[in-house]
């Protein structure tokens, strides 16, 4: 049973591989690595690592995928143009492809490990199951997964950092309203209200700003504009 | 199942997945490349997990899918910001790193 669930997803895992690397149009190549990580996710489950499998179903095909989908048609999907490097450097690319395969085999096929021909040590019923996991991970490595979380952080501000717009306002942004500016009252100190984007009040940045000048000319509907402009 | 029919299905995952990383153009195909490198080395973590009988191989490979996420949230984030900035999505024309 081993045997045959193995020559199933092996196969269809290195055969998606391909056709990621392959396939020209990008969703496509999208959709052929959900089917690798899905018989990725079969050979872990052979491999004794159940909750490594369902996170990987979860994880990488719900989530990551999703938002590989979601880039793909945002930014057009467009195929591959101009079909690749010049043909000496595409053969170039095979070759050290192929070298990093030889490197990769001999370096554990040929290993003298001794039970790589083995099925693997004797393991108990609960290898792999979540108990057994999260009690490693709360105990012998908290201090990993902790740093993972903030990985985890520091990457999802990195991304608004960075994919946010920065060209100020659109035209015509200005007019936009929320529903919730419309059932709220004015000065209930909502966080847009604080950065002077709903109902400014006359002269609270000016004073701010220049305490000098006084009761200045009220800071209009340019602030928002501002702050989403700035950056760099 | 011997250890190593999974160590070689990795092996060969993993050098589909670098020729694909120096062959494709799009940003966003270089990235969905380097996930196949990641999982190879993943799977390559499992087995050995499964050799050894102990469960720090898997703990490990969690942590590899926690950095491939933070990965790709970052990678993704640049290739819409290039978007934006109405660059050529093409690594070979992406010559800069000025904003």
């Amino acid at each position: 049973m081993n045997e045959v669930l193995f020559f199933i997803a092996g196969p269809l895992a290195v055969i998606a591989a391909l056709g990621v690397v392959v396939l020209r149009n990008p969703f496509y190549a999208v959709l052929s690595l959900v089917a690798h990580l899905l018989s990725l996710a079969a050979l872990f489950l052979l491999l004794y690592a159940p909750f490594v499998a369902v996170v990987q179903v979860m994880v990488y095909v719900g989530a990551v995928m999703v938002l590989y989908v979601f880039v793909n048609a945002y930014v057009g999907g467009a195929t591959d143009a101009t079909g690749g490097p010049a043909p000496t450097l595409r053969w170039l690319s095979y070759a050290i492809g192929i070298g990093v395969l030889a490197t990769v085999v001999v370096a554990t096929l040929g290993s003298s490990l001794k039970a790589i021909d083995s099925d693997g040590a004797k393991i108990g019923a609960d290898f792999g199951s979540p108990g057994q996991i999260g009690e490693l991970l709360l105990t012998r490595f908290l201090l990993p997964f902790e740093a993972a979380s903030f990985l985890l952080l520091v990457a999802a501000v990195g991304a608004v950092v960075l994919a946010r717009r920065r060209r100020g306002v659109l035209p015509g942004e200005d007019r936009m309203i929320a529903a919730l500016d419309l059932l709220a009252p004015t000065g209930t100190g909502s966080m847009r209200e604080g950065v002077g984007a709903v109902n400014p009040v006359p002269g609270a940045l000016s004073a701010h700003i220049t305490p000098s000048t006084g009761a200045g000319s009220p800071p209009a509907s340019g602030t928002r504009g501002d702050i989403d402009g700035e950056d760099d | 199942m011997a250890i190593g029919w999974y160590l070689a299905v990795s092996a060969i995952v993993f050098a589909i997945g670098a020729a694909g990383v120096i062959t494709r153009r799009n940003p966003l195909l270089v990235l969905v490349c380097l996930e196949l490198m990641l999982n190879a080395g993943n799977l390559a973590l499992i087995s050995f997990a499964r050799m050894h009988g102990s469960q720090e191989g898997q703990v490990f490979a969690l942590v590899v899918m926690v950095v491939a996420a933070a990965e790709v949230a970052v990678g993704l984030g640049i290739v819409v910001a290039l978007y934006r900035n109405r660059v050529a999505v093409d690594v070979d024309e992406l010559r800069e790193l000025q904003g």
